[in-house]
């Protein structure tokens, strides 16, 4: 029965919409029929054909208003005025270009970064393993005692893996860089150590090979197998379909090429992309802290949790705190106080995503302030307009339009407007997707790889935000126009704005909510720049300008340890025979970079503390001379000389505040540290310093000798010679060595710290780029309202230069007003921006939030931009021939 | 403005006269085929003048009828030789004519027992 009326009606429905035309012409006939009939009949009746033609339409009521009803019955109404109106609108925008590219422009920089912004957190945050099938459940997982976050280690994995029921699979996953060999050919490579399990469990399938068996995990490096990307397969191996089975070098060990992964597959690093995976039993090749597999102390593992469907993050997080405590209670040599977290991918807090976080979150509040910035000028705009159409409207109204039609024409306007400017903003946010790649740290050997999203769900957002600001900046012209008071209109053509003098305040009101929101990005923008400046500025405990940092990559050449050592005496005997060069020295990590630095849980000898209470320290393991080199001043004590070397007694150089945490502030020269299980006697005692960040606050640190622990590479060089001068001079000094050597970058390590602190950098520069387009919106708003001013009071200015004014007068005048409407704008902004600058904290760099200096440059450009925006409409305003406005 | 005046000017409330009037079309196109200006014609036939249709409702009337599927409409040339628009019942138009004037007997059955009730 239903279906039979839909055959009936859909076809009926559709002729409706889509011959429009032919049906209204076969109204028009079969009512034209109808007339001439009843004329006919009229006249037969006697009738003259005056009178029976007056008759027979008297009869139809009114002809137009039967047809209107008719066409009510084709129930397609809705639809058919939404085209009507938006074939209408496409005619009012045509008309006025000038007008309507404006709206578009800025709705379109507005529309356009609120979609890059979306793009980059779907990409980055929400949604950053497009291949992944089951994101949504994958969760990042951690351990966290005293000290803060840390890593997991593989025994507590593994009995994480076997105890809950709530995560359906565990995934162990650590990024590795590592120089990679084929042939004679070496390079940096960066990769992951991984659980067996790693593809299986995100439902990747390799296009050739296989990927790791459960087995591969098992057994002290007993599995040299390596998955590659298909980058490194295309790249490094040029496609090869045979590449099965063939070898390359990692860090001098073979390895059997068993996979290579699908296209698009990255790996797990949000950020960078990995060119090879290898199972975890590997794990000592690409890191030189020894096997970690069997011991509960080391973590390394930045692992991932599938949790089953259904399984919220919360159950499962009281799952994993629960098993962390039995952990805790089975080792408490090794657990004492940790307990295990979840986090959601977007907030995982070892790789970009974390780190982007912040920067994210301020990009989406500033590209709204900036949509809200377009939306208000865009409405102001209308405004203006509207005064213009005054006159249509009034017409319309008395000719019996409804008001609410006038309503639903104005918004379809807007939304044809906030339609367009979508198309636009696409477009910008199709071109500006990969801007923050840019702003991404650089590696050697690193591949980049930061993917912005624009999916469904972006474009569903950002539609949104059409809708939204279509009503933000359609609706309040709308209302007035829906306010038009009919007898008044009629009675004067000439007069204010739409709804006279009295609604000025609306349009004032917009011009005040930019320039505030725009003095807020200011001030944002400002304290972050003076926080980076900062930042470079700082003194981080060690000279940054004095010492250089680069690195001499010897495993990469096949070196063994005992090459390794009498290469690196070699050079540094070279080294310091040049002119200009204090001293050198090796170490394996330099401070302030990517590389993280050891650690391992220290006991100490007589100490009053628990004797199970071993706390995790970080160490750095350096050659002779390295505190001189960095420019570390040593408070008591020695440095390692070259006699520390491996057969010597085993010693360390503590910082300031280890002495406070374990030795009370005494001296402890001459007293013994327990680190990874081997006795050391304390030598020295160094400043303490920054060590992995700016940020960081002083913590426990020391330094071991280079020779008595593992191999290193990073070299620091003292100088006050420039480092490209250095860079030559460190090469020929290489190159003599070995022609197959070649040292890394050299940079200064205030540049060092300065690309560290990238993160920062970028979210500086994106706020300059939103708060140049906001400023730049915002002045547009404020010309737009003055210059409305200027020509709707002609007369009055005319007035007053015939009365004597002269230019400097109109001048005073005019910028008086603009200079109000900012000072109002940037007493809210600055309000306003005391409370919000308090978010950017995390980003804020001995900087205070509300810094006088930065709110004092910010006053200072606003006014700027007001007086360049009221500049143009006063040269028009003194140009006034008082003669003629006063005529008009 | 009801749709059908009748002729003592009593007001009748607006869906019982719509059901009226579509059961009143759908009867006079279940005859024969006809176009607006017939059916106008045989309304105030057979009703022998007691309701008048206006002109300017039977239109709307019949374009409804037509959206609901129950008449099809059709350009036929008509008896003087013009292009004519007639209207012929559909089969779901048989459906709805035979329920509504079942509808119709039942109500007039019991409005007409009820008036002869208080009449004595």
């Amino acid at each position: 029965m239903r279906l039979e009326r839909w055959l009936y009606v859909v076809p009926l429905r559709l002729r409706s919409i889509f011959r429009y035309g032919r049906v209204e012409e076969e109204l028009d006939e079969e009512l034209a029929f109808h007339l001439e009939r009843q004329v006919a009949e009229n006249i037969a009746r006697g009738l003259t054909p005056e009178q029976a033609q007056h008759a027979a339409r008297q009869a139809l009521h009114s002809l137009e208003r039967t047809k209107e009803e008719c066409r009510d019955m084709r129930k397609v109404r809705l639809l058919e005025d939404l085209m009507k109106d938006l074939y209408y609108a496409l005619r009012m925008l045509r008309r006025s270009p000038g007008f309507s590219i404006l709206a578009i422009l800025c709705l379109t920089l507005g529309i356009g970064a609120t979609t890059v912004v979306f793009s980059w957190m779907e990409g980055i945050l929400l949604r950053p393993f497009p291949l992944v099938a089951a994101q949504d459940r994958l969760v990042a997982i951690t351990s966290e005692d005293r000290n803060g976050r840390d890593d997991l280690s593989w025994p507590d994995f593994l009995d994480l893996r076997e105890n809950s029921t709530l995560v359906e699979v565990f995934i162990a996953d650590r990024i590795v860089s590592t120089t990679l060999s084929i042939g004679a050919r070496s390079e940096r490579a960066t990769g992951s150590v991984v659980s067996a399990n790693y593809f299986q469990a995100l439902g990747i399938h390799p296009i050739l090979g296989r990927t790791f068996d459960p087995s591969d995990e098992i057994g002290r490096n007993a599995h040299p197998v390596t998955v590659i990307s298909y980058q490194a397969w295309k790249d490094r191996y040029a496609g090869d379909v045979n590449i099965i089975g063939k070898t390359q070098l990692f860090n001098g060990v073979k390895h059997t090429i068993i996979g290579v992964a699908p296209p698009g597959f990255h790996g797990t690093f949000v950020g960078y992309s990995f060119q090879f995976w290898v199972p975890a039993s590997m794990d000592e090749v690409f890191d030189a802290g020894g096997y970690k597999l069997e011991n509960r102390a080391a973590r390394w593992i930045e692992g991932f949790a599938l949790l089953k469907p259904g399984v919220t993050i919360q159950q499962a997080q009281l799952e994993m705190s629960a098993i962390a405590r039995r952990l805790e209670n089975d080792y408490p040599a090794t657990n004492r106080g940790m307990t295990v977290k979840l986090y959601p991918l977007w907030q995982t807090p070892f790789n970009g995503a974390g780190t982007l976080l912040p920067t994210l979150r301020i990009s989406l509040v500033v590209a709204c302030f900036v949509l809200f910035i377009a939306c208000a000028n865009v409405g102001n705009l209308l405004l203006f307009r509207s005064f213009a159409r005054r006159h249509e409207m009034t017409v319309r109204l008395s000719l019996g339009a409804a008001r609410h039609r006038l309503l639903k024409q104005l918004l379809t306007e807007s939304l044809l407007l906030a339609l367009l400017a979508g198309c636009g903003g696409f477009a910008v946010a199709y071109w500006c997707r990969n801007l923050i790649m840019l702003l991404f740290p650089r590696y050697p050997g690193v591949i980049v790889n930061l993917p912005a999203a624009i999916d469904w769900r972006v474009l569903a957002l950002s539609a949104g935000v059409c809708v939204i600001s279509t009503l933000l900046f359609g609706l309040i012209p709308a209302l007035q126009a829906g306010k038009i008071d009919l007898a008044d209109a009629m009675k004067s053509d000439s007069g204010g704005a739409l709804g006279g003098r009295g609604k000025a305040w609306v349009r004032s009101a917009l011009v005040l909510v930019q320039v505030s929101l725009s003095f807020v990005l200011l001030v944002a923008a400002g304290l972050l720049l003076k926080s980076v400046r900062a930042m470079r500025d700082s003194n981080p405990g060690f000279s940054v300008d004095q010492t250089l940092t680069t690195s001499v990559d010897m495993i990469a050449a096949g070196y063994n340890p005992e090459r390794i050592r009498s290469f690196e005496d070699a050079l540094l005997d070279r080294l310091q025979r040049m002119a200009g060069i204090q001293t050198a020295a090796f170490a394996r990590v330099n401070p302030i970079s990517y590389k993280s630095f050891s650690s391992s849980k220290i006991d100490i000898a007589r100490s009053e503390r628990q004797k199970e209470e071993q706390p995790v320290i970080e160490y750095a393991e350096v050659g002779p001379a390295y505190l001189a080199t960095l420019g570390i001043p040593l408070i008591s004590g020695r440095e390692f000389t070259r006699a520390d070397n491996e057969n010597a007694r085993f010693v360390a150089v503590v910082n300031q505040t280890m002495v406070r945490q374990f030795w009370a502030g005494k001296d402890p020269v001459g007293q013994r540290l327990q680190v990874k299980g081997q006795w050391v006697q304390v030598v020295g005692v160094a400043q303490d310093s920054k060590y992995s960040s700016l940020l960081e606050t002083a913590k426990p640190f020391f330094y071991v000798p280079l020779r008595q622990s593992i191999m290193g590479q990073a070299l620091a060089i003292r100088t006050s010679l420039p480092p490209g001068i250095v860079a030559r001079a460190l090469t020929r000094a290489v190159k003599a060595l070995d022609a197959n050597l070649a040292p890394g970058e050299v940079i200064t390590m205030r540049e060092q710290v300065y690309r560290m602190s990238w993160s920062e950098r970028a979210a500086v520069t994106l706020l300059m780029i939103l708060g140049g387009i906001a400023l730049a919106l915002a002045a547009i708003g404020l010309y737009g309202i003055i210059s409305y001013n200027v020509s709707q009071s002609t007369r009055e200015l005319g007035l007053r230069i015939a009365l004597g004014a002269d230019a400097s007068d109109l001048m005073r005048l005019i910028v008086s007003y603009g200079f109000a409407l900012t000072a109002a704008g940037m007493i809210v902004g600055g309000i306003a921006a005391l409370g919000l600058t308090r978010l950017l904290g995390y980003l804020l760099y001995q900087v205070s939030p509300r810094d006088p200096l930065t709110f004092a440059s910010a006053i200072a450009i606003m006014a700027a931009a007001s007086l360049l925006a009221c500049l143009l409409p006063a040269w028009r305003a003194m140009r006034i021939d008082p003669v003629q406005a006063l005529r008009n | 403005m009801s749709l059908v005046t009748e002729t003592k000017n009593v007001s009748k409330p607006a869906d019982f006269v719509q059901g009226t009037l579509d059961l009143l079309l759908l009867k006079i196109l279940a005859l024969e085929p006809l176009h607006g200006w017939a059916v106008s014609q045989r309304l105030t036939q057979v009703s022998g003048n007691i309701l008048q249709v206006s002109d300017g409702s039977l239109y709307p009337a019949l374009h409804k009828l037509e959206q609901e599927g129950w008449v099809r409409a059709e350009w036929k040339t008509s008896d003087l030789g013009r292009r004519a628009k007639f209207y012929s019942l559909t089969r779901l138009g048989r459906r709805q004519l035979a329920s509504e004037s079942a509808n119709w007997e039942r109500l007039s059955g019991a409005i007409t027992s009820v008036v002869k009730l208080s009449e004595v």
